[in-house]
């Protein structure tokens, strides 16, 4: 094919700028994704406000692009119904501020209607979160456990299998002691290592966070 | 560890004694060529260096000529710039003041004849006493001694009122005289005032005339020094060079603090305009956008400057007619204008965001949202800065100009110096290799030092043997 020198160079000045965005796109900063996951077991409805908190710290520290999703952790947690709010953030502030007020509204409105449920299903939990996240495509995958890490599952479930969590960093929080745990603290302990190594397993990270001042470094937002 | 190298195993000192000799002896018997092989290193070294540092040097003082050459340049432009400037101002001043001169002249002339002439009517003319008065006199004098015939007496008497009457008569019309003279005189006082008025205003003018012709004598005996190419004019204008960098180069970093704000008051809405998003590499569109507007308005700065023959870094601009010129100054400052309506609006809604994320902020963190006294205040203020930081801006292109110009002859010093250092460099490595090349053959000598006692102790009691043995006879003829 014949090209003009007009025609030259218009192609390399096209293929020089195709070329400099290629480079960029690289290195352009990712937007955040997180998923929460709620225990409502138990006595854990307790715990609650300190997740609500923890929401609203969100909230702040999310900018446009980023993504953010609820869900609670009942007797079957691998299901959208489980999923209580979700919102990617709009590319204008003014709307992804409207996003976050509706956002902190709808989980006023829904903190009040939550109802314990009798098993606790965080594999299920856990596999949604990871699905949701690699949906949005967000550039760093986060997914918060509000639970003590206690699995309890409904009869005929089945959750003994390798999940994938692969580019996920998972952050187990608030994990409370259970009465149990006080007669043997290893049984605590084993229950960490358990999922630390299905989280890691699965191509994932995992990280502890009980005092929740220091959430703010292990996000990374 | 491994033992390989063991040449008695299980005997490490022994085996290393050995290899010592071993190498000792290699080295012995290399010596020669060693000693050859480190000295010519040496040499090659030494001269490449030398001659290294001389054509350094040479590039060096090349360099020094070409930016005396371009500093002397420069100076002689600026000056050339500077009388013409001058000899402009002298122009115009001749032109609104001293053109009309021969006018100046004539009104001048005119004043001073209309003030003569009623100096003329003005002048004091005493009535001069009758011819006839000292005859009078004398015939007064004359009947009185002889009594004198009373006819006579009565005559003279006659006369002499008359002579009263006459005289009082002329000194009252001398009196209406003296007056309107002294009117006249008061009517003359404006025209002194626009006299000596016109002479002080001529006065100023050849007083300012003046005083350029005196300051364009300094610059052409400035300019006549730099084309005689002196050191001192080159010495001159490196100082002058060096203060505009340094001063320029200031006001160039609060230029860049100012649109460092500029840019502080225009990123965030950007972000309702292009997303906040959106990235070009590891940038935010928005901050991209905001740095656009930025360099757009310095760059209308730049053409509006250059456009109003302020600055000269555009010939292209510089030589155009006016008219054109004209039409350029209009659209730079009505783009200028645009943009910093668009950067007021722009930081408005900054405020505004800035309320909308505090109090969203204020919610999350479940405290009421509260609104300060005289908010009004901050919004008002930005949108002032707003407006008025891109014509601020717009001056940024005197101080560039002058650091443009001022950096191509510090570069020029810069390097120089480089190049100055570098031949140094070279010469000191040139010295040291020389000297590293003696060094290494007497360290060679020194690890050698057993072979080499040996092999002197060996050629002394040689040599002690043959001084020993007798020395065969002659043969006899």
């Amino acid at each position: 094919m014949h090209l003009t020198p007009t025609r030259r160079t218009l192609t390399a000045l096209a293929l020089a700028a195709g070329l400099t965005a290629f480079g960029c796109t690289g290195s352009t900063p990712p937007t955040h994704g997180v998923y929460m996951l709620l225990d409502t077991s138990g006595t854990y409805t307790e715990e609650l406000g300190k997740a609500s908190k923890i929401i609203n710290y969100l909230l702040s520290e999310l900018t446009a692009g980023d993504s953010l999703a609820v869900a609670r952790i009942d007797s079957g947690s691998f299901s959208e119904k489980d999923i209580l709010a979700r919102v990617t953030f709009d590319n204008r502030p003014t709307t992804a501020n409207e996003q976050k007020r509706g956002f902190m509204r709808q989980m006023d409105h829904v903190a009040k209607r939550v109802r314990p449920s009798r098993h606790t299903d965080i594999t299920g939990g856990l596999i949604q979160a990871a699905d949701w996240l690699r949906e949005t495509g967000a550039g760093t995958k986060t997914v918060l456990i509000f639970s003590d890490l206690e699995e309890d599952l409904a009869k005929g479930n089945v959750r003994d299998f390798p999940i994938n969590v692969k580019g996920v960093h998972v952050i187990a929080l608030n994990v409370t002691k259970l009465r149990s745990d006080n007669i043997d603290p290893r049984e605590y302990q084993k229950r960490l290592d358990h999922w630390q190594a299905r989280v890691e397993e699965g191509g994932g990270t995992w990280q502890v966070v009980n005092d929740l001042d220091r959430l703010t470094q292990a996000l990374k937002i | 560890m491994s033992t390989t190298w063991m040449i008695w195993p299980g005997h490490p000192g022994p085996s290393l004694l050995i290899w010592a000799a071993l190498a000792m002896m290699a080295l012995y018997l290399a010596r020669v060529p060693a000693h050859l092989a480190i000295r010519a290193g040496a040499r090659v070294l030494t001269h490449a260096m030398r001659l290294s540092a001389r054509s350094l040097m040479h590039a060096q003082e090349r360099l020094s000529e070409r930016n005396r050459d371009v500093l002397l340049t420069l100076g002689e432009q600026t000056v050339e710039n500077e009388i013409g400037r001058e000899l402009q101002r002298v122009r115009t001043v001749v032109a609104r003041d001293l053109a009309a001169y021969p006018e100046l002249h004539r009104i001048l002339s005119d004043q001073i004849t209309h003030i003569d002439e009623d100096y003329r009517r003005a002048t004091d003319t005493p009535p001069s006493p009758p011819s006839w008065l000292r005859s009078l006199e004398l015939m007064k004098g004359l009947v009185a001694q002889g009594g004198g015939d009373s006819v006579v007496v009565d005559v003279l008497k006659a006369m002499d009122h008359s002579l009263d009457k006459n005289h009082r008569e002329a000194m009252a019309e001398y009196r209406s005289q003296s007056a309107k003279r002294h009117a006249i005189l008061t009517k003359m006082m404006p025209f002194w005032r626009k006299v000596t008025g016109t002479l002080e205003h001529v006065n100023r003018t050849v007083r300012g005339l003046e005083d350029r012709s005196a300051h364009i004598d300094e610059q052409m005996a400035r300019y006549t020094e730099m084309r005689s190419r002196s050191q001192k004019a080159a010495r001159m204008l490196g100082a002058s060079q060096l203060t505009q960098f340094f001063i320029a180069g200031l006001v160039l970093v609060i230029a860049a603090l100012g649109g460092f704000i500029n840019f502080q008051l225009i990123a965030l809405p950007m972000s309702e305009m292009v997303g906040g998003a959106s990235h070009l590499g590891s940038f935010k569109t928005s901050d991209v956008a905001a740095l656009v507007i930025i360099m757009v308005e310095i760059a209308m700065g730049l053409f509006l400057m250059e456009s109003l023959r302020i600055t000269h870094m555009f010939p292209v601009i510089g030589v155009m007619d006016d008219r054109m010129r004209r039409r350029m100054i209009t659209v730079t400052l009505s783009i200028l204008g645009i943009l910093a309506c668009v950067e007021a609006s722009l930081a408005y809604m900054r405020d505004l965001l800035a309320t909308d994320h505090e109090a969203l902020t204020q919610a999350l963190a479940g405290i009421e949202a509260s609104q300060p006294e005289f908010r009004w205040i901050p919004s008002v203020g930005q949108m002032v800065m707003g407006f008025i930081l891109p014509f601020a801006l717009t001056f940024v292109a005197i101080p560039l100009e002058s650091f443009v110009h001022a950096s191509r002859t510090v570069v020029g010093v810069m390097a120089e110096w480089m190049l100055k250092g570098l031949a140094f460099a070279c010469r000191l490595t040139g010295n040291v290799a020389q000297q590293a090349g003696s060094v290494l053959v007497t360290v060679y000598d020194l690890t050698i030092f057993v072979p080499l006692r040996v092999e002197r102790w060996i050629a002394a009691s040689a040599e002690s043997r043959a001084m020993s043995r007798p020395k065969p006879s002659a043969p006899h003829p």
